[in-house]
């Protein structure tokens, strides 16, 4: 088995290459389909999990602050992202507010537990218990966590209700839009690395 | 140049999950590191690709004819679909915002919807022409894939924030939860498709490419 840990397969057409060390910025392609192989990560053990802390936090400021508030003939409302999933789960189309839930709410905060779990035991050089599971969990979550689209979504709203009320948005709006940055950062693919690591 | 070789002629099989790659002498049925299950190809790829992509076409239809909100102001309500969202934004001089709305809603399943079906049908016909652009075509397809929940969420924020009882209120409407739809069972259907069949027959003929290419030039 030592001879296989050292190749790399590219996923989209199965060519192999041996494993290189990458500098800063650079990443290898595949030579066959041009699908990227490897891309250089410059995350500690230690940042990641700093990042993840940090990430935490403003997933609560995200989730118990408004997004957006709005005001009519001086009447106010605000709604956070939960409201929004309320609203949705009216009536026949609860699916959706499920599937909304999962994308704006559950999968990101999974994402956020698993990565401090594994990370945090990462840290001490160990295998968290349950490490396989998590890793796992963490490949199957990625695509069904949309904070991106929720927070261009966010903006949007704000935009289409500008013309009808004022609209101020609110602290839930900046979080996520930190948020879903830094998601992009630590939520990646190059996880898989924590596999060589511990 | 020199060409890498397959997995399959090293007996080696890669682990979608953990990115290992697998030596496969003694066929094993998981993967040794994470566990997941391991195929050469992913099951049924064909199959299940066409299956949700169906399936999310069908949808497509009353995602797009039924209304996804209705607004009331002062009494008065008015059901909209996701075409006069975008006509509404593009007709108050919106156009950015029109267009936003226009290529996550429209635009990116419509784009998803031709895309699976050229890369099923080259696919099934053992094409050769174009790989290495059907294989960026997938990851473009796998890449769009969810920013057509954009309209999803801001319908879920309008209609949670607009409720001021007579005086204004939005409420979602079923047109919503049929795009939501589409929008899952296109992922579903991106997912299940697997990249490395539009290789596979390469490796029959591996200078196949190059003599049609002569042929086409004569």
């Amino acid at each position: 088995m030592a001879t296989t840990d050292q190749l790399i397969i590219c996923e989209h057409c199965d060519s192999v290459y041996q494993k290189a060390t990458l500098a800063k910025h650079q990443k290898t392609l595949c030579t066959r389909c041009g699908g990227v192989l490897q891309r250089y990560n410059g995350l500690t053990v230690e940042q990641r999990l700093a990042l993840t802390f940090t990430a935490l936090m403003l997933w609560i400021f995200a989730n118990f602050y408004p997004v957006m508030s709005i005001s009519l003939k001086g009447v106010k409302n605000s709604a956070t992202l939960w409201d929004s999933v309320l609203a949705l789960s009216m009536g026949p189309i609860t699916f959706i507010a499920m599937v909304a839930a999962i994308a704006m709410i559950i999968a990101p905060i999974f994402q956020l537990l698993l990565l401090i779990w594994v990370l945090g035991f990462a840290l001490g050089g160990r295998r968290s218990p349950g490490f396989k599971l998590s890793m796992r969990w963490l490949e199957t979550l990625r695509p069904w966590s949309m904070l991106e689209v929720c927070l261009l979504g966010a903006m949007v709203a704000v935009i289409k209700l500008a013309g009808l009320l004022d609209v101020l948005p609110g602290i839930g709006l900046f979080a996520l839009a930190a948020l879903s940055l830094m998601m992009i950062r630590i939520a990646g693919r190059d996880i898989r690395e924590l596999w060589d690591l511990v | 140049m020199s060409t890498p070789p397959y997995a399959d002629e090293l007996n080696l099989c890669l682990c979608h999950t953990c990115g290992l790659a697998c030596d496969m002498t003694f066929e094993p049925h998981e993967c040794e590191r994470c566990g997941a299950p391991l195929h050469r190809r992913k099951t049924n790829s064909l199959t299940r690709t066409w299956a949700y992509m169906i399936a999310a076409l069908v949808f497509y239809i009353p995602a797009n004819l039924l209304p996804v909100m209705n607004t009331k102001m002062v009494g008065n309500g008015a059901d909209s679909t996701i075409m006069s969202g975008v006509l509404e934004f593009w007709e108050a001089g919106a156009w950015d915002i029109a267009l936003i709305i226009f290529i996550a809603s429209i635009a990116v399943p419509g784009i998803k919807f031709v895309a699976i079906t050229l890369l099923l049908v080259t696919v099934q016909r053992d094409s050769e022409w174009a790989r290495k652009e059907r294989s960026t075509l997938y990851r473009f397809v796998e890449v769009i894939g969810y920013w057509s929940m954009l309209d999803v969420i801001v319908v879920a924020l309008v209609a949670s924030l607009v409720k001021f009882q007579a005086l204004a209120d939005i409420e979602p409407r079923p047109g919503i939860l049929f795009f939501g739809l589409v929008v899952v069972f296109t992922m579903l259907s991106a997912m299940s498709f697997d990249p490395r069949l539009i290789w596979d027959k390469e490796r029959e003929n591996p200078h196949n490419e190059e003599v049609t290419d002569e042929v086409t030039s004569h």
